[in-house]
């Protein structure tokens, strides 16, 4: 990239030029006229000779505008988006399910949100009271007792737990142990995670039927070594990538356990388990959670998210600090002088609290009897679209699925029309695509998760679409697919242009 | 079971159409020992109206800064937020979308990225910023890995006082790889091995620094700058650090409530020659098919769903919407309001440092600071935190010596409860 | 007549002496689609066949290219970080990635030549 480089300019005439209906366009804030005071008032410094020991920061280059102008330029670009309260979203792995008001309600009030992590404990033992029950929430969820809520995301979450294996071993005076299994359907943050723990990476291979077979999983536990000493684990998600619950999971967990190995679960797919399923039951020794895909909290656009992990009672005690322990009445933050085999701290301060006040929201208003209902009509909903679409889409893998169905593009790709092509006509139709060419074990994959908060009229609407699609390109009627979507806010963007010569920034 | 649209009705239709009796059957694959035998051992679902008194009965447990007189800070910060923040970020389109990789759908929050990453740029006087990461610890984490990738070297200075947060996660992320080296050291202690040195400025107790000895001296033998802010306000009144080749740290005090600590802001911004090795999501401007401008995620052949083992970090978020919080936030402050917000800030701390060094027993460590400092007290720093929370004032940070007290300042403070908080402080040191 | 030699992994030989000019096949080039970056090597570097080489990226993959000799990299294109077209010229003509110096010109026998090459794609799926 060129230091130079620069965004393309949109002035405000041409803003003006470009809106239609109720389709703004909106610049970017450096390219507004700046106004000659800003969009908040700050009462006027008293002048105060600085004490800061270095030289008074110049002129920095910021916008400046008022307050209705600040308001409408985030409105604007706020209707380019969409998001699961427009509709259907039925993004594969990713669980976005309906986001109660509620949660942001509670999180909102000043007594969690106006509290600083290093209070004294007195003083914030509400905050600490709640942690304590998501906790004892998630533990009993999962059937692992050891609960560490601090990871910051899932990505975290995953850290976190493949470290507190690591920990595990070279406290039991196994370091030896380098080799992580994990199949080759693996979400991609699985092998990144394996290598931030200086671990090496074995590939498991599953391309028969899409699940773990004992026969290979075998192969990769022994291959250097007969009795897998140098195997430290294995990360499995289950129900796996394609939306299958792994059928051999127990003895696979039984043969990796005789090999002193722990499973590592990636948590992204306990919507189809909740209330219902417990890992802990299917030889799990240490998941994480994400927050906002099971627990409802939103995605907010690519974040915060919470990754708390929860583990057996073998590993609790290498699990990051802190958590939260109850001593008499008082709750307590335990920190790594009371525990000394923690493996230390994933984040700053206790985690991401304002997740925590969601997700414990979230579940007290769905209780036993409702998160049990939220995994089956998971599960029923992805298997009804499966059923609806199986004669119009190559299905890899037969069902029953779990929350989410794996179709491809096969049938279609002959006559010119991709998955990408699909996706892109779906945001045509008013839906966000589903997971697109992932995982990767299948060309062309698409993958559905609808969730359990869709009706069914909601889910017949889509597969409408979807039916009509294969229908077009059946009848040659293809053209049109290269060409959506036509009526988003944009359309199909110049990846390769962005890539080759980045702008990161207005200047 | 107020979010479950399905009904008895449309769940049999569904069932039939599968061809199967019951739910059950859909579930063939599991083990039978993993089922729970009926519910798992919880209470049954809740109303709102219960789950508001219960959860609204814990926040009314705890003592917020909204409370009485505040002055912790140490990394989380106690700042007013204007209205219009929390109304655009609670925006549906904002709050419920995803991550946009649908850029002909999610303009939107990729627009309010790039202007993220622009402001955060030019705060830190670096280039090219990303597009946020989890928090000031964990960014300083990947600060020091990316210092190690782009140096392949192994050896890790911290340079001053580093919250020590930052500095055990910092400790967690590095010593998973073999042969690092993580230690305390100055400019004597940078050698031809040294990946980087991180600098906090403030520093933990409070002190602003300067860079250019470290510049030199980071010249001199091949290592990089990493330059930790973990108050993004001071970065109105304190130089930026252009000295740096990576500025890091946490941006909660723009936008964010401290909301006990997360989701707060992870900042990450460097020369722009290190754009390929930067950890988490980068968002650039190009065309659509029309030749509109508009903005994708880019640059992701770094990351995890591509890279895999060979990604620059396993990181697969940023704090989406924090940044939008943030970016509502400056987009109001603008450049005077920054700034002054900035000088009120400072002078707050000023005036706190006068009031509370007229008391007996105090005697300030730091005289120079931006809205934080450190105090030596004459009785056990503990103890008299303990103390004035009897008194309804949260009065700063103990250090673990029982020495100190780390205090701070913020637009928030009135004139009256730095007297309240004099006041208490004189009885609690009598 | 250009003395070319092709690997398993798509890497593309132009030989010129005990120097090897190492590139990507345009099998490669149309898998990967729309190049956007490359990674070169260091010059003076030693590798060993089957060392990364080189990266080459398009906006949705990243592919490792591959030593398929011994010896020290003589020289990189840098002319290709500025123009990735260069990329899909003849690996004589521009489309070099790295020119290496050989330790071991036998190693060239184990590698397909061009007939070879048409021959193994017809297998690759």
């Amino acid at each position: 990239m060129s230091a130079d480089a620069k965004v393309v300019e949109m002035t405000q005439d041409e803003q003006t030029e470009m809106n239609r209906g109720l389709h703004y366009e909106e610049n970017l804030l450096w390219e507004k006229k700046r106004s000659d005071h800003p969009g908040v008032d700050l009462p006027q410094p008293a002048g105060l000779k600085s004490r800061t020991g270095v030289l008074e920061r110049g002129d920095i280059g910021l916008p400046q505008v008022s307050e209705p102008q600040v308001v409408r330029h985030f409105v604007r670009m706020s209707t380019w988006n969409y998001s699961i309260d427009h509709g259907f979203f039925p993004l594969g792995s990713c669980t976005m399910k309906h986001n109660p008001r509620l949660n942001e309600k509670l999180a909102r009030l000043p007594g969690f949100a106006h509290i600083h992590p290093m209070q004294p404990e007195s003083t914030v033992q509400g905050a600490l009271k709640l942690m304590y029950e998501l906790q004892d929430w998630l533990a009993e969820l999962t059937g692992l007792p050891g609960v560490c809520l601090a990871p910051a995301a899932g990505a975290q979450g995953e850290l976190a737990g493949m470290m507190t294996i690591k920990r595990a071993h070279e406290l039991k005076g196994q370091s030896q142990r380098k080799v992580v299994l994990a199949p080759d359907s693996a979400h991609g943050t699985n092998p990144a995670t394996a290598v931030m723990c200086g671990y090496e990476m074995r590939t498991i291979s599953t391309k028969l039927d899409g699940r773990l077979s004992i026969e290979s999983f075998k192969e990769a536990l022994y291959k250097t070594c007969d009795k897998g000493s140098d195997i430290a684990g294995m990360m499995v998600t289950n129900p796996n990538t394609c939306g299958l619950f792994e059928t051999n999971i127990v003895e696979i967990s039984d043969l990796l356990h005789k090999a002193g190995g722990y499973f590592y679960c990636d948590g992204a797919n306990f919507n189809a388990l909740i209330g219902k399923i417990r890992p802990g039951d299917f030889g799990v020794d240490v998941m994480h959670l994400n927050l906002h895909k099971t627990f409802s909290t939103p995605h907010g656009g690519g974040g915060p998210g919470s990754g708390p992990i929860c583990t057996t009672d073998e590993l609790a005690p290498y699990i990051p600090v802190p958590t939260v322990v109850k001593e008499g009445d008082r709750y307590a933050l335990q920190w790594a002088d009371s525990r000394e085999t923690t493996l230390g701290r994933m984040k700053g301060f206790v985690g991401q609290f304002g997740m925590h006040v969601r997700a414990l929201a979230y579940m007290m208003s769905h209780g036993a009897d409702g998160l049990k209902q939220v995994s089956e009509d998971a599960v029923l909903n992805a298997n009804y679209i499966l059923s609806q679409l199986k004669d119009d889409y190559y299905v890899p893998y037969d069902g029953p699925c779990m929350h989410e169905c794996m179709i491809t593009d096969k049938h279609q790709k002959e006559a010119g029309v991709t998955t990408l092509d699909i996706a892109k006509g779906l945001c045509e139709y008013g839906y966000h695509p589903m997971t697109v060419y992932f995982p990767l074990v299948v060309p062309g994959t698409m993958l559905i998760e609808p969730t359990e908060t869709e009706s069914k009229d909601s889910i017949d609407r889509f597969i409408t679409v979807m039916k009509g699609f294969a229908a077009d390109v059946r009848a040659g009627d293809t053209e049109k697919f290269h060409d959506f979507p036509l009526s988003t806010p944009r359309r199909r963007c110049d990846e390769v242009k962005a890539a080759r010569n980045p702008v990161l920034r207005w200047r | 079971m107020r979010y479950l649209p399905q009904t008895q009705a449309s769940r049999d239709e569904m069932l039939s159409a599968i061809g199967v009796d019951s739910v059950d059957a859909l579930f063939k694959d599991v083990p039978k020992r993993a089922f729970v035998d009926g519910l798992v051992d919880l209470p049954n679902h809740m109303g709102e109206l219960e789950v508001e008194r219960q959860l609204g009965a814990y926040a009314n447990e705890n003592m917020g800064a909204s409370d009485g007189p505040f002055f912790l800070g140490a990394g989380a910060y106690y700042h007013h937020i204007p209205a219009s923040v929390d109304h655009i970020i609670q925006r549906s389109e904002f709050l419920t979308a995803y991550t946009p990789y649908q850029p002909e759908i999610a303009q939107g929050t990729l627009q309010a990225l790039f202007e993220y990453q622009t402001f955060v740029a030019q705060l830190t006087g670096q280039d090219i910023a990303n597009a946020s990461l989890y928090d000031g610890a964990s960014a300083t984490a990947e600060a020091a890995l990316m210092a190690m990738r782009v140096t392949k070297r192994s050896k890790v200075v911290i340079g001053n006082a580093l919250h020590p947060d930052y500095r055990e996660v910092l400790k967690s992320y590095v010593d998973n790889f073999e042969g690092t080296v993580l230690g305390d050291g100055g400019l004597d202690d940078l050698d031809n091995e040294t990946a980087c040195i991180i600098i906090q400025s403030p520093d933990f107790y409070g002190a602003p620094h300067k860079y250019e000895a470290y510049r030199n001296k980071c010249d001199e033998v091949g290592a990089l700058l990493i330059v930790v802010v973990a108050e993004i306000v001071s970065l109105g009144l304190l130089p930026a650090p252009v000295e740096a080749d990576i500025v890091c740290g946490e941006a909660q005090s723009i936008g964010l409530p401290m909301s006990f600590g997360g989701p707060h802001l992870g900042f990450f911004a460097c020369r722009e020659k290190f754009v390929r090795q930067v950890p988490g999501r980068l968002c650039g401007a190009t065309e659509d098919a029309d030749g509109k401008r508009s903005f994708v995620l880019t640059l992701n052949t770094r990351e995890q769903h591509i890279r895999r083992e060979k990604a620059t970090s396993n990181i697969c978020t940023n704090q989406g919407l924090c940044a939008l919080a943030f970016t509502v936030h400056m987009a109001l402050l603008g450049e005077d309001g920054f700034k002054r917000l900035a000088r009120l800030n400072h002078e707050a701390a000023c005036k706190l440092a006068d009031t509370l060094s007229a008391v007996d027993g105090v005697e300030m460590v730091n005289d120079t600071f931006f809205n934080e400092f450190t105090m030596k007290l004459s009785k056990d720093s503990r103890e008299v935190v303990e103390a004035l929370v009897c008194k309804g004032i949260i009065a700063g940070l103990s250090t673990d010596d029982g020495q100190h007290l780390i205090v701070a300042a913020t637009e928030m403070s009135r004139d009256e409860d730095m007297e309240a908080f004099a006041e208490g402080l004189t009885e609690a040191l009598a | 007549m250009p003395n070319l030699k092709f690997t398993n992994d798509h890497e593309c030989l132009h030989v010129d002496g005990d120097v090897a000019w190492v590139g990507i096949t345009k099998y490669a080039q149309e898998a990967l689609g729309d190049l956007v970056f490359v990674e070169l090597p260091d010059v003076g570097k030693q590798v060993s066949k089957g060392d990364e080489l080189a990266v080459v990226e398009s906006v949705k993959t990243a592919a490792e290219v591959y030593s398929p000799v011994d010896g020290e990299v003589v020289e990189a294109n840098s002319d290709m970080e500025g123009d990735l077209d260069l990329m899909s010229k003849d690996v004589g003509d521009g489309g070099w990635i790295a020119k290496i110096k050989m330790s071991d010109a036998a190693q060239l026998e184990g590698l397909m030549d061009e007939a070879a090459y048409a021959e193994y794609l017809k297998t690759v799926d």
